[in-house]
């Protein structure tokens, strides 16, 4: 007995650092989020409490919703794009396993990740400049009248925005599901092709099923990096041209150290936490319940 | 609600309402006695600076060479990082010398040392009023007129640059003496497949709040647009007058006169292509004259936004290079007598023309360092007396709130420049922002 009491303590005492950074870099700054949400504050001076009004403002203002459908769209690109190549990629490099091509292939795929989203962000808006590759590129297939400033075009930034995103998360989703696809037992394909399914049905019955679980981690990954995107649309096109690249994580930073509205900022904040949540949970529900 | 979300707070967190348990330093008795000097004590002056901007570096060492005595520790920014910054550096870690955006926010966060008492023992308020009034705020928050908060290392000039080589090509031979003539050479150009004007407006930037305040200050009466930057009662950007200068703006964007990607484009593309003689004209400050002279020496020319009829008022944004003491600076003495060293040294008062490109500051008959003939430099400063005679000297219309560039000028002028806004609802969307934002 006393034996278990003083393990348990000695339990906490382990977890004692982590729990206190935990508290104090995670809980603390989210508690205070929640509190200045409530409140009219300038970040200096004093502050008056207003009840729900950041909130309400929040829903009536077209501008700040706007930044959330925004954040919508961007799932798009940094989430159903990537993980749809990413299954792709990930069954044809499984396909040449043992060749040297596919060690080359992850390796190049797997880059964006190590690259600073900054640089990443850099590299990109000069590629999308009007004097860019991509515009040379165009130009040189006869398709010069197509050409324009991507990330300066209203129909155009914000896709241009997702293309960044996509190319920067496809390598992420394409190296976990490789990982998910080692795991598979050899021999269900094996029986699958005596049954005689063909590759498209075995990727279908065999393939897609088993990598439910690393699927759901993928799709939960840049579903967060899109709600919660800054670094690449502040790099690339700080909201512009006219809010259509506004988000929500920009707009929180705007709002907070150039608006001084810490109220207002923390309570889209809060909104976006719960934005998040609400789209992730059901998520990590959906692949759980798959594996047991 | 919030007690319940301060219920399970840590006890760390005090519960109390933000930002009230800031202590307010003593800002109103500044009218008391001060040290006209930086004595003869070892002394570090904290400073905070721009960036990208070789003066305030130069003037430094300039003045730790002629008072030894002095030290500097400088943290360097980018100036729209310094914006954001502000408050909170000014509160927390208090500098004695910063570079500062548009103060009339930090004013009334009592974040800055009034500097009348100073302005008082140098005789700052013997200088012309225009070079100090945007640096004046009074007690209701308005700029313009109450007591110093700030003072300029320099003051800057804007006007329209232009490629003398290009200018030749489309046969302009002298700089266009009113609006007209500008519309002339810019279908000129436009006509000989060159670029007219290059301008930033991508991003964060919307570059056309320059061309566009010239063309107003073209239509109407800058008195009125300061008005409306100063935040006086009743003032609007709303005008019949602004409202055809955002119209003449939108001809020129329907016309083709501007670079077709300037919604992508940032200041330093901007300045790169016009160094590279990509554009024939472009509009910005004297900041980068001695720049311009350096890299297109010869072939860069400048001239101030023409007036509607030719020898009628012409008018320039001009605002001082803000630098401002903070109300917590621990020399806040010897800030304040760098600050008067630059505008009153002789060395200084070079450093500011040759390097900083703008005209010092200062009494109106102090010595001015010599500048060559035909240069940028000698451009923009000559126009600076123009202005001076004219009365025309005008803050950006970007400095009106702390807010209103980026969240409402560069936005809606992306979209004039996309042909998706009208000049009528621009300046209507413009004006609706800045009633909340001062209001706020």
């Amino acid at each position: 007995m006393t034996r278990r009491h003083s393990g348990a303590w000695l339990g906490w005492l382990f977890a004692a650092p982590a729990a206190v950074m935990y508290a104090v870099f995670v809980l603390r700054p989210l508690a205070l989020t929640v509190q200045y949400s409530f409140y009219d504050w300038n970040g200096i001076g004093a502050s008056t409490w207003v009840g729900l009004e950041n909130y309400t403002r929040l829903f009536t203002e077209p501008e700040q919703f706007a930044t959330i459908l925004h954040a919508f769209e961007l799932i798009l690109f940094f989430s159903l794009v990537p993980v749809l190549l990413g299954l792709f990629v990930a069954a044809t490099i499984r396909g040449i396993a043992q060749s040297r091509l596919a060690m080359v292939a992850r390796t190049v795929l797997f880059l964006p990740q190590v690259i600073p989203l900054v640089a990443a962000g850099i590299m990109w808006s000069w590629l999308l400049s009007s004097t860019g590759l991509a515009n040379e590129l165009l130009s040189a297939v006869g398709l010069g009248r197509l050409t324009r400033a991507w990330l300066g075009d209203f129909g155009t930034a914000l896709p241009a925005v997702g293309v960044i995103g996509a190319w920067v998360l496809v390598g992420l989703c394409t190296l976990l599901l490789l990982a998910g696809m080692s795991k598979i037992d050899p021999a269900l394909y094996e029986s699958a092709r005596l049954d005689g399914a063909g590759p498209v049905r075995e990727f279908f019955a065999i393939t897609l099923p088993s990598l439910r679980q690393e699927i759901g981690v993928c799709v939960t990954v840049t579903i967060i990096a899109a709600l919660a995107s800054f670094d690449i649309v502040y790099i690339s096109t700080q909201g512009g041209p006219g809010n259509s690249t506004m988000v929500p994580g920009l707009e929180i930073f705007y709002l907070a150290f150039s608006e001084r509205e810490v109220g207002r900022a923390s309570a889209l904040a809060v909104v976006l936490v719960i934005l998040v949540l609400a789209c992730v949970l059901p998520v990590q529900r959906f692949t759980r319940d798959g594996s047991r | 609600m919030a007690a319940l979300a301060c219920a399970g707070l840590l006890a760390a967190t005090a519960c109390s309402a933000p930002g009230s348990d800031s202590d307010t330093p003593d800002t109103a008795g500044s009218t008391g006695a001060v040290a006209t000097t930086c004595g003869s004590d070892p002394v570090t002056l904290k400073g905070y600076f721009e960036t990208g901007f070789p003066l305030p570096k130069q003037l430094s060492d300039e003045f730790t060479k002629q008072f030894p005595n002095v030290k500097w520790e400088v943290r360097e920014d980018q100036f729209a990082v310094i914006t954001q910054n502000a408050p909170r550096v000014l509160a927390d870690d208090p500098p004695d010398l910063m570079r500062l955006p548009q103060v009339s926010e930090l004013v009334k966060d009592s974040l800055l040392k009034p500097l009348d008492g100073y302005a008082q023992a140098y005789g700052w308020d013997k200088w012309p009023a225009s070079q100090l009034e945007q640096m004046r705020v009074n007690p209701d928050g308005r700029r313009g007129d109450g007591p110093l908060q700030a003072q300029g290392l320099n003051f800057s000039m804007t006007g329209v640059f232009y490629n003398k080589k290009l200018a030749a090509q489309v046969g302009m031979t002298q700089p266009p003496a009113t609006l007209a003539d500008l519309d002339a050479v810019l279908q000129k150009a436009k006509e000989a497949g060159l670029t007219p004007i290059d301008q930033f407006n991508g991003g964060a930037t919307g570059g056309l709040a320059f061309p566009l305040q010239n063309l107003m200050a073209s239509y109407g009466d800058p008195a009125a647009i300061n008005d409306w930057i100063f935040q006086k009662p009743g003032a609007t950007i709303d005008t019949p007058s602004n409202l055809r200068a955002a119209q003449h703006l939108e001809k020129w964007i329907k016309a083709g006169y501007f670079a077709s990607d300037i919604n992508s484009q940032d200041y330093a593309t901007m300045m790169s292509r016009f160094i590279g003689g990509k554009a024939l004209f472009m509009f910005n400050g004297d900041w980068e004259s001695g720049n311009l002279d350096k890299q297109m020496a010869g072939n860069a020319g400048f001239f101030l936004m023409p007036s509607q009829a030719a020898g009628g008022k012409q008018a320039a944004m001009s605002a001082p290079l803000t630098y401002g003491i903070s109300a917590k600076a621990t020399h806040a003495d010897c800030a304040a007598f760098f600050l008067n060293w630059v505008a009153t040294d002789q060395k200084a008062r070079d450093i500011a023309v040759t390097v900083g490109g703008s005209h010092p500051m200062g009494p109106s008959d102090a010595y001015m360092p010599a500048v060559k003939e035909g240069t940028v430099t000698a451009a923009t400063l000559t126009a600076g007396a123009t202005i001076g005679k004219d009365n025309g000297a005008m803050d950006f219309i970007a400095n009106a709130t702390g807010a209103i560039y980026a969240k409402s000028w560069t936005p809606q002028l992306q979209k004039l420049a996309a042909g998706q806004q009208t000049p009528a609802a621009l300046l209507k969307s413009v004006q609706k922002d800045y009633e909340s934002q001062v209001k706020g």
